[in-house]
């Protein structure tokens, strides 16, 4: 431990006026993000943009599955990094609708490390490899979107047959789904 | 009445024992001496962080202590629901600046006493105003601020060659209360763990796995957090983001909770509960925002005059059952991704010539670092900036082009900061740029 300051040193009262925006260190998350994306290790089916490059706190993330019930199919997720990032997770949404138990028409996405299972080692590496799992495995045990889930767990042939069906833009149940394939 | 006589005063009998005489509990460095009390009552500068449960406590302690060069800080307004423990602040404040009231207040009720508020975002100031304090102590209820306060303190400190410069070190005293339970802790920022280094201690917020919400709720916060979550955005009735402080907007989410609880035979939606789930309100208690300050309030005094060496460096608290506290050293996380960066300087002869490619081939040629694809970033007037990031095609191929503009022409200038990343380091490294351009004499 040291003798912080010496009695002497006497602090001067300053001009306090506030100089808004003139913040000239890079903010925690911001470090943070900027180390996540530089160790990004993208699976082949994946791929990112930025529509700013100088704004690594927004960005999309592009998955096509090549294998698996999607395959053929091109999914957009819009990853939304927040100022208390890596406390709390990044808010991600499924841009395109898609047909899948785990994914809701508003573009909820059901990962448990997006929400109750988030912790700060975790990083954009692993919702990424979170998200392309969704793909290959959809799990009708914990829906978003229930009808998907009980035609995927009564029958995978049906299942098969209306992802194929939504991809290629039509209606599934009633709801019609844009075209997605790639 | 003079500060010399006020410090003369009987009602500083106290102090004068522990800070005039030595102990057994004294810092080594410590100097018996009458000086440390006009130190405290004239000359040390403490910075409050907040206005609320925490900061009216820790005011009021200080300054019964003897500090009276107080700065206090909150953008908040009082509310009602404030008042029956941020004792500064009466019915007739409400609506009013916490940070002007509760200096109001001191000032008015403790003689000599000079608090200067500030109704302001912590975020308005930039180092110059940080840089005043001799200390700073936080009472705050968010992370967020907690993270950036402790950003700033360790962004004020100067190395010379890679050596720490303790005269720039501002000691940062943080207490933090939820229902019975809290914490107080000494931070020496780039000396001891800093708040990044332990951010895995936070607890997590409260979230429900959203395919419960959605199918299988079971409590009413379920019903309530499937409205925030999923309604609230699908059919946006006010047309805004959702303001847990907006009455129009709790009562929409409460009663659409009701009814998504009816569906499912789910008792217990209050709107209370609507109000806690929608802002996540932690529950205060008084009692233990009281422990904390007083804790707060005595690191502070104790860093002050070292009359007593400091907590090391992080208390918990707890009175939910009986009274338990325990003391334990967080260690400082040697790549925190904050507290760990020391800035290296490369001097720069010519900012009009200068070209980027130049100081990423220093990254990946020289000897002294061995990169292997650096990814570099700045910040320029508060905005960041990509320099050149390899590690994503699309992001390489939009700043390839900033490889070959100059220094000038990116918009850097003498002492700017770039932040690289590399594989080959958990650490982020900064780059300090020292211009020694020609207009400039040098002594």
């Amino acid at each position: 431990m040291i003798k912080l300051f010496s009695l002497k040193q006497q602090k001067k009262d300053g001009e306090t006026t506030p100089r808004a925006g003139n913040q000239k260190k890079a903010s925690a998350a911001q470090l943070r993000i900027t180390k996540d994306i530089n160790e990004l290790n993208l699976p082949k089916t994946c791929n990112t943009e930025f529509p700013d490059p100088d704004d690594l706190l927004n960005f999309k993330l592009i998955i096509c599955p090549d294998e698996g019930f999607y395959k053929t199919g091109r999914f957009v997720f819009s990853f939304k990094v927040g100022p208390n990032y890596p406390h709390e997770p990044p808010k991600v949404k499924c841009e395109t609708q898609v047909y899948h138990p785990n994914i809701d028409q508003q573009g909820n996405v059901c990962l448990n490390i997006l929400r109750e299972d988030w912790k700060p080692v975790l990083t954009i590496n692993s919702i990424v490899y979170g998200l392309q799992y969704l793909f290959l495995e959809p799990n009708p045990e914990d829906p978003l979107n229930k009808e998907a889930a009980e035609v995927l767990s009564s029958n995978r042939r049906v299942f098969e047959t209306n992802v194929q069906k939504a991809m290629r833009g039509g209606y599934v149940g009633g709801i019609y789904f844009e075209r997605c394939l790639k | 009445m003079g500060d010399c006589q006020d410090s003369g005063q009987k009602r500083w009998d106290h102090l004068r024992k522990v800070l005039e005489r030595p102990g057994p509990f004294c810092h080594p460095d410590f100097e018996p001496s009458s000086d440390i009390l006009d130190f405290i009552m004239t000359a040390c500068k403490v910075l409050v962080v907040g206005a609320g449960g925490l900061g009216c406590e820790v005011l009021k302690n200080l300054v019964l202590m003897g500090f009276k060069q107080i700065h206090i800080i909150d953008m908040d307004t009082v509310e009602l629901s404030n008042l029956n423990r941020q004792f500064l602040f009466r019915r007739k404040d409400i609506g009013c600046s916490k940070a002007e009231v509760a200096a109001d207040f001191i000032n008015k009720r403790v003689s000599g006493c000079h608090v200067t508020p500030h109704f302001r975002m912590i975020q308005d100031y930039d180092d110059l105003f940080y840089r005043e304090f001799h200390i700073v102590v936080c009472g705050l209820d968010s992370i967020v601020a907690r993270r950036w306060v402790n950003g700033m303190l360790v962004s004020l400190l100067n190395y010379e060659d890679g050596v720490l410069d303790q005269t720039s070190v501002i000691p940062m005293v943080d207490g933090g209360t939820e229902g019975f339970k809290g914490n107080a802790r000494v931070i020496l920022p780039g000396m001891s763990a800093c708040v990044e280094c332990t951010l895995d201690l936070y607890p997590p917020q409260i979230t429900y796995p959203l395919c419960t919400i959605a199918n299988t709720p079971r409590l009413p916060e379920h019903c309530i957090e499937y409205v925030k979550v999923v309604q609230w955005p699908k059919e946006n009735p006010f047309r805004t983001l959702l303001d847990g402080d907006e009455p129009q907007h709790v009562s929409w989410i409460y009663e659409k909770s009701l009814e998504r609880a009816a569906q499912f035979n789910i008792p217990g939606v209050t709107y209370r509960l609507v109000q806690g789930v929608v802002k996540n309100i932690i529950p205060a208690v008084a009692s233990t925002n009281a422990v904390i300050a007083g804790i707060c309030a005595t690191e502070v005094f104790k860093i002050a005059t070292s009359c007593c060496v400091p907590l090391n460096n992080y208390l918990v608290f707890n009175d939910v059952d009986g009274i338990y506290t325990y003391t334990y050293e967080a260690e400082k996380k040697e790549n925190c991704l904050v507290c760990s960066l020391i800035p290296q300087t490369i001097t720069v002869k010519d900012p009009t010539k200068m070209k980027l490619k130049e100081i990423y081939t220093l990254l990946t040629d020289s000897a002294q670092y061995r990169m292997k694809r650096p990814g570099l970033t700045t910040n320029i007037n508060g905005k960041s900036k990509t320099l050149y990031l390899t590690a994503l095609r699309c992001l390489e191929e939009k700043t390839r082009p900033n490889l070959s503009k100059t220094l000038e022409e990116l918009g850097l200038s003498d002492g700017s900061e770039i932040l690289v990343v590399d594989d080959t380091s958990p650490n982020t490294m900064i780059i300090r740029l020292k211009y020694l351009s020609g207009d400039v004499e040098m002594n």
